[in-house]
């Protein structure tokens, strides 16, 4: 056994990598619930391109032909039910644990100096995962995949001059037709999946170039015994191996649960107006897009005044642009001297908190009717307006209300498990 | 700027003919996939009745046999008006030009349509028909105002005819109830159980894989139950030496 590895070691730096990567890299001991979103997110990414894989195998780019071979794979393809509830559930779940994951990154400063470029390689990865989910969406060709993508496309006709004949090069047609679809095909099962698996290739080289942050937020790399080992560190494998297990089987959990029992989840993860098949004569009641891009659609139709004689829609556009991008200078907004919520100001939690709220809000917002009144007072459109403002606020503040307040001391050592 | 008030009719325009339509109450019905009898009893109002003209054009015959226990002899000499082979789709007969001359509009394929539009609303709307005489059809419908299908059970339920009155706030005509002025071959018990079997059938011609799936699920759940305890007791033997 030796023997081969050694072959394979005058050949191939297979013990190096091994080393560096998993047995003599240390993590904080510290990990708790939240570090699970990383290795999840990993599993779940290898999930759809297992999946998708076969989805390919019976599913057709055609837009005469797409939807039937759809059902063709839920009803005549041996388990093929199961590989496309797979799939679908687990795009969904892929933005849960997305999310999860940012706002780990959130609670406990992640992205603070020096793991700057690795917060900002994730915001790439989260900004193709959303390109990746909207492209899939269209595949089915229901209802809700073909006006779901009209509305989103025709959003690039408000960029001035440009904009028709961009959404026209988008399209490939003068409407969301078969070249389109096909277009869309190539994107979501090569150019994406590829770009992602580099990223998150990239995602991962940073992070082991500069170690895992914690809970507490203190570096461990500052404090290491005579062989140079980190004291408050423990090598990935086994330890964080075999704890991972644990998360992946409490999420295989939900994953098959979901799967198995509650499918479309209320019509949350498989609309009802997907159905039937893309007709270009029928809108659905309520054009939206599915759960996790409603944050952003509120934002987009939160602005309803023209400014500087544009139109409202171009500054909707813009400004939903705009909310994705403060993602990525969060490294350079929170000028906070600590990184960890445990030792920050009172201020800066509550901030979070009302953030969190807000995303919330926003969100449930994205899938309601604007002129409608869900919530208490206000119509729909106004309550998204008040999350437009405390969705920038939280960004753009922050170089304000993070220096704010008292900090609490942070120890040199991490103190517990 | 057009686009936008384009989009913005999308949103908000269909809104409004939705708030139509829930002002409808729905009547809750009870679909079970492991009812065998009801589902074979639905089946047969489905090929009867509903495929004539409607296509449920994903599903094929072999498939309703092998899941609902119905023998394929039966099936080959009972059940198959539209098809030459078992392992055929359900097709209608009728050919989509002449149904769009017969009805103003081409039927739905039924397939998926408890998925589209819930086993509630589907309850409901088959026993919501009342004659109209001002209507194209002679039929109208209170969960679908118009709907261009003629009631096509009309010999099982009999003719309702629908009662209105006046909203007291607002004046509007509102529904209040149904009269029967006709009686059909059921009382209105039979027909309310025959309607359950055929909405049941229909939710399960939507997902036939449901039945299966929920059989499997089970044994995932507790395999995984099994696993969680393992993998956790594994963490903390390896974890023992971390303080």
């Amino acid at each position: 056994m030796s023997g081969l590895l050694d072959w394979f070691d005058a050949r191939f730096p297979l013990r190096k990598v091994a080393h560096e990567h998993a047995l003599s890299y240390y993590s904080p001991k510290n990990f708790n619930a939240w570090y699970y979103f990383g290795s999840l997110a990993i599993l779940v990414l290898f999930m759809q391109i297992v999946t998708g894989i076969f989805l390919t195998m019976h599913y057709k780019p055609d837009s005469q032909l797409a939807f039937a071979s759809v059902e063709y794979i839920m009803r005549d393809v041996p388990w093929g039910w199961l590989i496309r509830y797979l799939h679908s559930t687990g795009a969904s779940l892929m933005f849960v644990i997305i999310y999860l994951h940012m706002f780990r990154s959130l609670m406990y400063g992640s992205f603070h100096r020096p793991r700057e470029l690795l917060w900002i390689i994730g915001s790439i990865i989260f900004v193709a995962l959303m390109a990746e989910a909207f492209m899939g969406y269209l595949l089915p060709w229901g209802n809700m995949s073909y006006w779901g993508a009209q509305v989103i496309i025709s959003l690039f006709t408000a960029i001035p001059y440009v904009g028709d004949a961009l959404a026209q090069w988008i399209r490939g047609d003068f409407v969301i037709g078969d070249a389109t679809l096909n277009r869309f095909f190539a994107f979501h099962v090569v150019l994406v999946p590829m770009l992602l698996l580099l990223l998150v290739f990239l995602h991962m080289v940073a992070l082991h170039k500069v170690g895992s942050n914690n809970p507490e937020g203190i570096e461990i790399k500052l404090h290491r015994d005579e062989n140079g080992i980190p004291l408050d560190g423990i090598p990935f494998h086994p330890y964080y191996t075999v704890k991972d297990l644990v998360g992946v089987v409490l999420f295989t959990f939900v994953y098959l649960g979901i799967v198995f029992f509650v499918p479309d989840m209320g019509g949350w993860f498989l609309e009802p107006d997907n159905f039937q098949v893309a007709n270009t004569f029928h809108t659905p009641p309520d054009i939206k897009p599915l759960w996790y891009f409603t944050p952003f659609y509120s934002i987009l139709r939160a602005v309803t005044y023209p400014l500087f004689g544009v139109a409202a829609k171009f500054w909707g556009v813009l400004s939903m642009g705009m909310s994705i991008g403060m993602i990525f200078l969060l490294p350079w907004l929170d000028r906070s001297p600590v990184r960890s919520i445990l030792y920050k100001s009172p201020i800066f939690t509550w901030a979070l908190g009302i953030f969190v709220v807000t995303f919330i809000m926003l969100g449930y917002l994205g899938g309601k009717n604007p002129s409608h009144t869900d919530l208490l007072f206000f119509t729909n459109v106004v309550w998204s307006q008040i999350g437009y403002f405390l969705y920038f606020g939280f960004f753009l503040l922050m170089p304000v209300y993070s220096k704010l307040g008292i900090v609490k001391t942070v120890g040199t050592r991490v103190q517990s498990k | 700027m057009r686009n936008w008030l384009i989009i913005l009719g999308f949103t908000l325009m269909p809104g409004l003919s939705m708030a139509q339509e829930n002002s409808v109450k729905l009547d809750s019905v009870k679909i079970d996939h492991d009812d065998k009898p009801s589902l074979q009893r639905g089946a047969k109002l489905f090929v009867n009745y509903c495929l004539s003209c409607h296509s449920a054009a994903y599903m094929r015959y072999n498939r309703m046999a092998k899941d609902l226990d119905i023998p394929k002899r039966l099936v080959e000499q009972y059940m198959m008006f539209t098809a030459d082979k078992i392992g055929g789709l359900m097709k209608s007969n009728m050919p989509p030009e002449e149904a769009k001359r017969a009805f103003g509009t081409v039927p739905p394929d039924l397939t998926l349509i408890a998925r589209s539009r819930t086993p509630e609303w589907i309850y409901t709307y088959l026993r919501s028909f009342y004659r109209d005489k001002t209507s194209p059809s002679g039929w109208n419908n209170i969960v679908f105002p118009q709907v261009a299908m003629p009631f096509i059970l009309y010999r099982l339920q009999g003719v309702q005819s629908a009662v209105f009155d006046k909203d007291k706030t607002t004046g509007a005509k509102r529904f209040d109830k149904y009269e029967l002025v006709q009686k059909g071959a059921m009382t209105p018990q039979e027909y309310a159980v025959a309607m359950r079997d055929l909405t049941n059938y229909l939710a399960y011609m939507a997902e036939p894989a449901k039945i299966v799936r929920h059989h499997i699920g089970r044994y995932a759940m507790v395999f995984l139950g099994l696993l969680l305890v393992l993998v956790v007791l594994l963490k903390h033997e390896y974890w023992r030496d971390v303080k």
